[in-house]
């Protein structure tokens, strides 16, 4: 019971410099916790703020899947047309895990999620070379009790925004 | 910062100390394979201080000795209170009725000398109901501040000569250092004695590092870090600290590394567009051939000690599972049917056995299985054991086991490869990830 067929992608040579620089693409604390400094006001609706509380930035998986429900699909649509307006942005989508496996099945497992984001995105038009992906397996939780009800937040994908200076 | 560089192994000729060897029909033995055990009782008399200011080393490594012995389960110490006589010569005869009086199976004799920063530690193991050497008297060389190595040498050897297999004392282990909240943990690299002692941080905590993996000399350590911000495998020089990134791709992730038995590649996970499959690299050259090819998860490989053969996991039957496969690719038999969720698998540096996590009803197992997946044995139960990492001589697996709940951390524990002895390592604060070095 394969739910997940293989990301055909070709994921073309990132074009952006600022690649190189890991700052431009989130430091390492920033795993998508939601903070807001510096990141405008949500009344502007082309400041990440509004992309993260209007929009959405992140969708949710159940147990061991990397398909996207319905509700999750619909939040990857309205960022990929907020994308496409607000081409000044370049994104890392973070894919999570629960705690709920071994250290490596779980980097895999969220790599899947993090990749299904990215291929709705692009299958809407979004540049492939705008998205990066890459996955914290269980590293990051954001709830941290041992319940589904943590579970449930932290099986997640995070759309995470930077301003693309390079461009 | 190779802390004992030089250490020089001499067997006494002491001719007057020289003990014929006697025949027994019963020698002095553990044999570890009966299924339940009675320790051992031995007895290590404080070493004798041959040089002025040798006192306090003597006995540290005594203590050593003994703390080793004792630890594996297999053993027990007649305590120092108990003892009815002393040795107070490293010379002279050994007063074997004085120490059957206490039930002292074994005795560890022992003399220690300090020139300068030079240390010398000399040593007999008495079968003392028998009344004869078990082995020749060995001395040991090394510099002062390798005294503990030199500890774990001497223990060794009693361990070998009594057990009949090679011991596991005188080695490291690396692991990932842990501290902070779940929701923010900071992690490093921290390289230790197997017993927690000396320990020293490899890298520091900006970035996330995952699954230290020794090389097969022990010089050299796999490991994956964020630190560029994307998950990559690095390779780690253990004295000099110096690392370099392996696998830079943009695009794809690296993760899971192992090296081969030979020390010159590396067979790790790569994933590219979602998809994770087993990569080897040639750590020379850089070339990298691709060993699987499917749309499943493929991770977590561990070579065969002859490199004959890879054991990895893989969801390709709908749930993850163990695999074996020829080291260059290829078909993969899986070998694990039982019920639940196998990952991890770790191939024993003895070649017999497959360690492995089990994730069954909500809970987390560490058990081993037959290469060919039979005989499977569970040797612990938790809320989430997993990483088991073996013992250079097959005998001990070393595992994380994480607590649940809000305030859940991750430590080091161990187990007798039998499932006896189930303890925690002692660390300096949390720990997860630990793989052991071969014997140095």
């Amino acid at each position: 019971m394969k739910l997940w067929t293989k990301a055909v992608l070709t994921v073309a040579a990132l074009s952006l410099a600022a690649c190189t620089d890991p700052g431009g693409f989130g430091n390492d604390d920033d795993f998508g916790a939601g903070t807001d400094s510096g990141q405008g006001s949500n009344a502007d609706p082309s400041s990440i703020a509004y992309f993260q509380e209007a929009v959405g930035d992140r969708v949710l998986f159940v147990v061991d899947q990397s398909t996207l429900s319905e509700q999750g699909r619909l939040v990857v649509l309205a960022q990929a047309n907020w994308l496409m307006q607000n081409t000044d942005y370049v994104a890392v989508i973070e894919g999570h895990a629960d705690e709920q496996g071994t250290r490596e099945y779980n980097l895999a497992l969220g790599a899947r999620r993090s990749s299904a984001v990215k291929e709705l995105l692009v299958s809407q038009g979004v540049a492939s070379n705008r998205i990066r992906t890459l996955s914290y397996g269980k590293e990051r939780p954001i709830e941290i009790c041992s319940e589904e009800s943590c579970y449930a937040q932290n099986r997640r994908a995070v759309t995470v925004l930077t301003a693309n200076l390079s461009g | 910062m190779r802390l004992f560089a030089t250490l020089v192994i001499g067997i006494l000729t002491m001719g007057q100390l020289a003990h014929p060897v006697v025949a027994q029909s019963q020698p002095l033995r553990i044999e570890i394979t009966d299924g339940v055990i009675e320790p051992m009782p031995f007895a290590v008399p404080d070493f004798v201080a041959e040089t002025p200011g040798s006192n306090q080393v003597a006995k540290d490594i005594s203590r050593v000795i003994a703390a080793d012995l004792n630890g594996t389960g297999l053993f027990r110490e007649i305590p120092a209170k108990a003892h009815i006589s002393s040795i107070t010569n490293f010379g002279s005869p050994v007063q074997f009725a004085d120490w059957k009086a206490v039930n002292a199976q074994a005795l560890i004799t022992g003399g220690v000398s300090v020139s300068g920063n030079q240390l010398e530690v000399k040593f007999r193991v008495y079968d003392v109901f028998a009344g004869t050497e078990l082995g020749n008297g060995l001395r040991f060389k090394g510099t002062t501040d390798g005294w503990r190595r030199m500890g774990h040498k001497v223990a060794d050897v009693v361990y070998e000569r009594i057990t009949g297999e090679g011991g596991y004392f005188d080695s490291r282990v690396v692991y990932v250092a842990e501290t902070g909240p779940k929701s923010n943990r900071k992690k490093r690299l921290a390289v230790m004695d197997y017993d927690g002692a000396n320990l020293q941080y490899l890298t520091d905590s900006s970035s996330i590092v995952l699954a230290p993996r020794f090389s097969p000399t022990g010089d050299r350590v796999l490991y994956t870090s964020y630190e560029t911000g994307f998950p990559q495998v690095y390779v780690l020089d253990v004295g000099s600290v110096r690392r370099k990134v392996l696998s830079n791709e943009s695009g794809t992730m690296s993760f899971a590394p192992r090296f081969s038995p030979d020390g010159k590649s590396v067979v790790m996970s790569v994933t590219e567009g979602g998809n994770t499959d087993l990569y080897k690299m040639d750590i020379g050259s850089g070339k990298r051939q691709r060993l699987t090819s499917t749309p499943s998860i493929e991770t977590a490989p561990s070579y065969s000690p002859d490199g004959s053969k890879i054991v990895f996991e893989s969801d390709r039957s709908g749930s993850q599972q163990i695999y074996v496969m020829s080291s260059g690719g290829g078909e993969a038999t899986r070998i694990s049917f039982g019920k639940g969720r196998y990952g991890t698998p770790v191939w024993s540096p003895r070649g017999d056995l497959i360690a492995f996590t089990k994730q069954h009803k909500g809970r987390f197992h560490i058990g081993v299985m037959r290469t060919d997946g039979s005989e499977e044995r569970l040797l612990t139960a938790s809320f989430l054991d997993e990483g088991p990492t073996w013992s250079p001589n097959g005998r001990v697996i070393m595992f994380t086991r994480e607590t649940r709940g809000a305030g859940g951390a991750a430590s080091l524990y161990s187990v007798d490869v039998s499932g006896r002895n189930l303890k925690p390592v002692k660390i300096n604060g949390g720990g997860s990830d630990p793989s052991w070095s071969p014997l140095q």
